[in-house]
């Protein structure tokens, strides 16, 4: 019983609430040799591996720190240019940490608002009619079960690909969200929810389907 | 179950083939935009993935479901992509299209002396091929029967 977030989208495609747990940590440290057997390119800020995965340190990754001081973007904390010290020779061998990061409130912003015309075009492409969108999104890493209420909000939760009877779990937490954040005076619709007691309830209703399974919610 | 409709794209998004058995509803525009349109939500479909995936992503996306229908995704080393629409209940449907590439796709197009690379599947071995096969599987039983 593994769930690793619930996503709340309003019906205009903005994500109103997220929730994050149990999304594993994953780093790899590994010592390399002159030349570096990695393409290493700098985008968006960090410093990603582009080509040449192995022994765990995949393509994605980004290099958070070098003889054990941290990096952030392509400077160290001491203040040297991450790209000076892997290109001279007398520095290797050199021991590198990449890890793969967490998603940040931005790009959960982006992934949301992207998933809006992805369940659209699903039900555009349909060979059947009166179709609906994406229900059901299944990778080998991870199922996203999405769940659109009649007013057009969409529920989603990302867990294990195993896990199943995730719609009882969805239409518990749309129970929990008309409860706890549309009969709060203070909350307006499409906006970000910020209901304590909606946190609460969720955080207990998702550690309560961790330890005894969804058929007992 | 039933099968409805195959795709089959290359590495550019160019349509190498299509072909329906039972589709009830047509999406309303051209045959080439509405590849284009599901090249792009596969694309998009595929970043998505990769990017929301608590984990490293070896196959990534594996298929998705609607209410009426499921979409297989089966793409191989050389970016050669296989999408197989069924009915929700359809099972193993991975392993079928894998076996459509090796059986099918790479001996009677590949092997094809005048097929040419990025170009659409016109050999019609292929397609009565093709056709038998999905008919004799598991997966395809029409609604006519």
């Amino acid at each position: 019983m593994v769930i690793y977030g619930v996503y709340i989208v309003s019906k205009s495609g903005g994500l109103i609430f997220n929730y994050e747990c149990n999304v594993p940590k994953i780093e790899t440290e590994k010592t390399f040799g002159y030349p570096l057997d990695l393409k290493l390119n700098y985008e968006n800020k960090k410093i990603v591996v582009e080509f040449g995965q192995r022994d765990g340190v995949m393509v994605g990754h980004v290099l958070t720190a070098v003889n054990g001081i941290p990096a952030t973007g392509r400077q160290l904390d001491d203040g040297r240019d991450v790209f000076d010290i892997i290109n001279e020779r007398e520095n290797y061998p050199l021991s590198l940490k990449f890890a793969r990061l967490r998603m940040t409130t931005n790009e959960k912003i982006f992934l949301a608002s992207m998933f809006y015309p992805l369940f659209a075009i699903a039900s555009q492409l349909s060979p059947e009619p009166r179709c609906s969108g994406i229900e059901v999104l299944e990778a080998d890493t991870f199922k996203l079960q999405c769940f659109q209420t009649l007013t057009g909000v969409k529920f989603m939760v990302v867990a294990e690909p195993t896990q199943a009877g995730l719609d009882i779990l969805l239409r518990r937490i749309y129970e929990l969200y008309s409860d706890f954040a549309l009969k709060n005076p203070f909350y307006s619709l499409e906006m970000p929810i910020r209901c304590e007691l909606f946190d609460s309830n969720l955080q207990n209703l998702l550690e309560h389907v961790e330890k005894t399974g969804i058929s007992n919610v | 179950m039933t099968v409805h409709n195959i795709y089959i794209f290359d590495r550019y998004g160019t349509l190498l083939y299509y072909y329906e058995w039972n589709r009830l509803k047509q999406s309303g525009i051209t045959r080439e935009e509405e590849a284009k349109l599901m090249y792009g939500m596969l694309f998009s479909i595929k970043s998505f993935v990769n990017k929301i995936s608590p984990l490293d992503t070896k196959d990534g996306f594996l298929c998705y479901k609607t209410s009426k229908y499921s979409l297989h995704f089966f793409e191989t080393p050389s970016s050669i992509k296989f999408v197989l629409t069924t009915d929700v209940g359809a099972q193993n449907v991975r392993q079928f299209l894998q076996q459509i590439y090796s059986q099918i796709y790479v001996e009677y197009a590949v092997k094809n002396p005048v097929w040419q690379n990025n170009k659409p599947i016109k050999s019609e071995l292929f397609k009565s091929k093709l056709d038998a096969f999905v008919k004799q599987s598991p997966i395809f039983v029409s609604k006519a029967n």
